[in-house]
């Protein structure tokens, strides 16, 4: 066992590369995907059949493909017809597009859940439909969609776990890797944890930004309050702000 | 309908067809609220006041006809003898002239109360920040809220809230100010003092305003003209005098008598009770009384 460990702290720069590169993939795939899914939601939206169709394709594809399947033809394909993409790049292209195709549903039905009031009130008001997704629509939908896209995080983080089919040494990667010096047992239990506490760090961020989303909507604790040691019911505080 | 004076109407229905699927809501109504007039709709529940409210707004669109806002068509206009649809912009710019009151409220909980007042003065109008916040302060003052321009709308009373968006409405002068049973969802302790904010508005400015309400006696107090509705269609119309001492439909009179009579007497407010020899029936009737409006409406009963 503790040659185990040894070989672990042999490699622990090896496996903190492999914790960087699926950490980019990670942020950068949600980050496309954020952009996608605003993008689609809103455009899955329009009154006008062909803008709306266009998004509905779009999403449809995305979700109905496998992601494995996506990013083989990305990174096999292209190349074929005279299009060399970086391996980073594929992957987060892959993962941007799967996932934004699913929180595009996600963005759709939070703004949809927006209580017809808060719509009508914003043209009693003659704001531009721009204005009102802007400024009253959409940071109300924002506070609804955090915990699906919260969830849908976590599934992102894990799914970046197929890019070493593409030759990218990611955490996965380093972890096979581990098992050569160790063993199947140690190397993937290894593996478990280090994947466990970046999920947990992800959600953690997720459920900061969701305790000031609805503070910002008057609901809750700020989140200072919610962070804070000094409060009088800590207890209490600490607590609900690691739960909500 | 022509107005008095053959003036330019604020508010003009000409043959004004609405419907919901099969559903006939309005069927080639026609009617004209002038220029500072005080209009009160009233009838029972399902006889279109507020669809005849939101499709002011263009909350919902007409399915036949025209409605004109300064004698300028709203949503379709008449050319060569085709009703077409006017763009969008031209709806949006009439539509700045017009203000509503909802019964629900609806301030942005994503705002403060102040912000709810200036965002569309600033993004809307193009008034500057301060401008706007000075003026916001000035109506905040005017509805008794001046302490709570920071708060969010949820942490306030649902008087309070309905307050805030009276400010909200006349942050945008309008010419055209529609209230939708703006007291409908409040405590019968605070309808009082959102009537009393609404009269002293009636009172201080020239605004058109078209009314929907329960509250007979604020209707009484307020409006210059009520017209009742029943189905769709205009029953009976006149000043507050003549409606409420003489009204001369039966369904006036049933209506009347089913929404404001005394529960125990069966008089009408303004009314003798049959029987009482000459005593005017006590003010204790489910609409509240206007005195009331006057001395609670900042919160500080003296
Ligand atoms: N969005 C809608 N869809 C279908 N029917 C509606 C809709 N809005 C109103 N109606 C119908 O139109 C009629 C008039 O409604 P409304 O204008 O709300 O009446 P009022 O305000 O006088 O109670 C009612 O029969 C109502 O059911
Ligand atoms: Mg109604």
């Amino acid at each position: 066992m503790d040659s185990n460990f040894e070989a672990l702290g042999a490699a622990l720069p090896r496996i903190l590369d492999g914790v960087w590169i699926t950490l980019q993939l990670t942020v950068g795939g949600a980050l496309l995907a954020m952009l996608i899914a605003v993008t689609l939601g809103l455009l899955a939206r329009q009154e006008n059949i062909l803008v709306r169709g266009f998004a509905r394709a779009i999403i449809e594809f995305f979700r109905g493909t496998s992601l494995v399947v996506q990013l083989f033809w990305f990174f096999f394909v292209l190349p074929q017809l005279g299009v060399e993409l970086d391996a980073m790049f594929v992957g987060i292209l892959a993962l941007g597009l799967n996932y934004g195709a699913y929180a595009a549903e996600v963005v759709r039905g939070s703004i949809n859940s927006v209580p017809q009031g808060q719509w009508e009130a914003t043209t009693a008001l003659s704001m531009t439909s721009a204005q009102r997704m802007r400024r009253v629509i959409f940071p109300q939908a924002w506070a609804l969609m955090i915990p699906s896209l919260s969830n849908l995080l976590i599934h992102l983080l894990k799914g970046t776990a197929i890019v070493s089919f593409i030759t990218m040494a990611d955490l996965t990667f380093r972890v096979d890797q581990l098992r050569i010096d160790t063993d199947t047992f140690f190397a993937y239990t290894v593996g478990l944890i280090i994947y466990f506490v970046l999920a947990y760090i992800l959600t953690l961020v997720m459920n900061m930004l969701e305790v000031q989303a609805k503070h910002r909507l008057g609901r809750g604790e700020s989140l200072r309050e919610a962070l804070s040691l000094r409060s009088p019911d800590t207890g209490v505080d600490a607590g609900e702000g690691a739960r909500s | 309908m022509a107005a008095p004076n053959g003036a330019v109407p604020a508010i003009e229905f000409r043959d004004v067809q609405k419907r919901f699927g099969d559903t006939v809501v309005l069927d080639g109504l026609n009617f004209t609220v002038a220029k500072g007039d005080r209009v009160t709709l009233i009838g029972p529940s399902g006889s279109g006041k507020t669809t005849i409210l939101r499709l002011v707004m263009t909350l919902e669109d007409l399915t036949d006809g025209y409605i004109f806002i300064d004698g300028e068509p709203l949503t379709h206009a008449e050319v060569d003898g085709e009703r077409v649809e006017l763009k969008p912009k031209h709806k949006t710019e009439i539509r700045k002239r017009i203000g509503m009151v909802f019964q629900q409220f609806n301030l942005f909980p994503n705002m403060t109360v102040i912000e709810n007042i200036i965002e569309a003065p600033v993004h809307v109008l193009g008034m500057s920040k301060e401008d706007a916040i000075e003026k916001a302060r000035g109506l905040l003052d005017q509805v008794g809220l001046a302490d709570k321009e920071d708060a969010h709308p949820l942490e306030l009373s649902g008087g309070q809230q309905q307050r805030v968006a009276i400010a909200r409405a006349l942050a945008m002068d309008p010419e055209i100010l529609l209230l939708d049973e703006v007291t409908s969802a409040l405590d019968p302790e605070i309808v009082g003092e959102v009537l009393g904010i609404l009269k002293d508005v009636a009172e201080s400015t020239d605004i058109t305003m078209l009314i929907v309400t329960h509250e007979m006696q604020f209707a009484r107090d307020v409006s210059n003209r009520i017209l009742m509705f029943d189905g769709g269609r205009i029953v009976e119309e006149g000043t507050p005098e003549e409606f409420f001492t003489n009204p001369k439909e039966q369904r006036t009179r049933d209506f009347l008598q089913a929404v404001v009579a005394d529960p125990i007497t069966g008089a009408l407010p303004w009314q003798p009770a049959p029987g009482a020899s000459g005593t005017p029936a006590a003010p204790a009737t489910p609409t509240t009384p206007s005195t009331t409006s006057t001395t609670t409406q900042d919160g500080d009963p003296l």
